[in-house]
């Protein structure tokens, strides 16, 4: 799914006053039951149980086909010695970077330039182009970045037509640029979503406060510092939530563009996790990558989450 | 608000910047996949339009059956999700019953889980019970991910329904259920549409899911087909941008008419988990 929720839910007092008049036993008090069982059971079958399953299987040594083998703790050991694994696990800490941190910090820029945008005419169309990579299939738009890093693709003529013939390159093939060429695809996937987040948070502020900063004579810089920044605490966490997120999970962009080449300059968790399991008959190994890369993301969210701002709502 | 002239311009400046950067691609996919087969991918504009190339992908990539299948697993799993995210969603927000809360933070743990957690045991079990290689290996494990938000989006929705009209229909001796379906459903439309939407939006965009438990080519989704496509064609840009358009188009349409809900329904979802 491709977003993330926060960690913490508000829980809207009607429910826990529900909760607190204990229900009488009465006839028909199984009948709520029957609304969630059919859910219930969905998620059972196909979420939770095969998630305790995947801490299960990573503790044992399997192919997929012949009897599996008990090694304990053994695969979570090799997520540290094996050097792919690692690197694995490195560059999604690059991508991290690309997909949020860069777009963040580009969206709060111009956030500040243009604090008011969101009341312009116009702004609707603006936020629909902005927002549009969102709504496309990852799996277009990696072919479509495919075709932008081709030797004679967008990006190449660009340089061409201004002179720099030698930056050229294969973007993708070359170990040393991959990885930032796929964290490029998200830092433009993403940073039209931090854009429009970031506009609507300003476009919450009270008017009144900003006329009141001008006629006190502040410049745009106290403004953003004393107004914009402390308003978009909220919709900051959220854009860090979704993004980052976003990042630990790749999988779509790579296994198109680069199935984790050239060499494992791109390979990521989550490539590395279906590999394992259904190319080369590593499940075990590849349970505790996907164990790992869970904690990793529960982590984070919950992390995060600690930043939103307590207001109840 | 006065906005002064110069804020007014820059602001439009920055935006029509910033919109360019992200259109450009999209739009260079678009005059690629109308530029005669083997011109290359400069996103030169073309001298001919050669609408051909949608006709080619869409025969050569077999898309027909890819956008078949993508449609009827789409409409599956919205069905399903949504009936039970409504009746879920009902339980949690108005009924009481011992346990719901913690049944409910069990169920969001849905929306938490990567489908990397999951997804390994998920093909062996399926497989083992020989549900693999077939629709209901990609409409069974998609609508349990949809329903943790779906009830979630439901259960917020119901909980903001004014409680006095499901009182007095209560009082008036209508059932639970005749309740949610004739009181409280039908006010609850717009929102139960946008949740479709975003359903609709996933399930179509899925890639990992179909990739993992379908083989035979006439299951394979659009998302999916479009890989392997990519895989035959590698560098044959005109066609791939062709068949990338033709993925991507159907959400894009419905993007474009609705994307009031489209932007609101991800942006509250999010916010107000």
């Amino acid at each position: 799914m491709s977003v993330a929720p926060l960690l913490d839910t508000p829980t809207p007092a009607p429910a826990a006053a529900a909760t607190r008049r204990r229900s009488r036993r009465r006839p028909g008090a199984w009948k709520p039951y029957l609304y969630i069982l059919p859910a219930v059971a969905f998620s059972v079958t196909f979420l939770i149980v095969p998630t305790v399953q995947t801490g299960w299987y990573s503790l044992f040594d399997w192919n997929g086909l012949s009897a599996a083998t008990w090694v304990g703790f053994e695969n979570y050991l090799d997520l540290l010695r094996d050097e792919d694994l690692r690197s694995s696990f490195a560059h999604v800490g690059t991508l991290v970077v690309f997909y949020s941190f860069v777009p963040i910090a580009i969206a709060l820029l111009l956030t500040m330039v243009i604090s008011r945008a969101n009341a312009l005419r116009g702004m609707s169309f603006f936020r629909t182009v902005l927002f549009l990579p969102q709504v496309i299939a990852s799996v277009v738009v990696a072919t479509t970045w495919l075709s932008i890093y081709s030797p004679n693709g967008l990006l190449n003529t660009l340089l061409r037509a201004v002179g720099l013939d030698g930056a050229t390159r294969v973007w993708l093939g070359d170990t040393s640029s991959a990885l930032i060429a796929v964290g490029l695809i998200g830092t433009w996937l993403n940073m039209g979503l931090c854009l429009v987040l970031f506009l609507s948070g300003v476009g919450n502020v009270q008017p009144e406060l900003f006329e009141a900063a001008r006629l006190d004579g502040a410049n745009g810089l106290q403004e953003f510092f004393g107004i914009t920044l402390p308003a978009l605490r909220g919709q900051i966490t959220v854009a860090l939530t979704l993004t980052v997120v976003s990042a630990l999970k790749t999988f779509d962009l790579v296994y198109v563009t680069t199935r984790g080449g050239p060499g494992n300059a791109t390979s990521v968790p989550a490539f590395e996790a279906y590999s394992r399991a259904f190319v080369s008959g590593q499940v075990g190994s590849a349970a505790s990558v996907a164990v790992a890369l869970t904690i990793v993301i529960l982590l984070v969210t919950a992390l995060i989450s600690r930043m939103q701002p307590k207001e109840a709502s | 608000m006065r906005i002064s002239l110069r804020e007014k311009a820059l602001s439009y400046l920055v935006l029509t910047l910033f919109a360019a950067v992200v259109i450009v691609p999209l739009l260079g996919v678009l005059i690629t996949s109308v530029t005669p087969s083997g011109g290359g991918s400069g996103f030169a504009i073309p001298d001919t339009v050669a609408l051909q190339n949608f006709a080619e992908a869409w025969e050569r990539g077999h898309f027909s059956t890819y956008m078949l299948s993508s449609i009827l697993v789409t409409v599956a799993v919205v069905a399903l999700s949504t009936v039970l995210s409504v009746l879920a969603g009902f339980a949690f927000a108005r009924l009481r019953f011992a346990g719901s809360k913690v049944i409910f933070f069990v169920l969001l743990a849905g929306l938490l889980l990567p489908a990397e957690a999951f997804i390994i045991p998920l093909y062996f079990n399926l497989r083992s019970v020989h549900v693999t290689d077939s629709y209901w290996a990609l409409i069974l494990p998609q609508t349990a991910q949809s329903l943790a938000f779906g009830i979630f989006w439901m259960r917020n929705q119901f909980l903001s329904f004014p409680g006095e009209v499901i009182e007095a229909a209560r009082i008036d001796g209508a059932t639970d259920l005749r309740t949610l379906w004739q009181v409280i459903v039908p006010p609850s439309i717009p929102a139960i549409m946008t949740m479709c939407l975003l359903i609709t939006m996933w399930t179509w965009n899925e890639f990992l899911m179909p990739l993992v438990m379908v083989t035979r080519d006439e299951l394979r989704t659009a998302p999916l087909g479009l890989a392997f496509f990519q895989g035959q064609h590698l560098t044959d840009y005109s066609l791939l941008a062709a068949a990338g358009v033709i993925v991507a188009l159907p959400i894009v349409v419905l993007y474009f008419f609705l994307q009031r809900q489209f932007i609101s329904g991800m942006l509250n979802g999010i916010s107000n988990r």
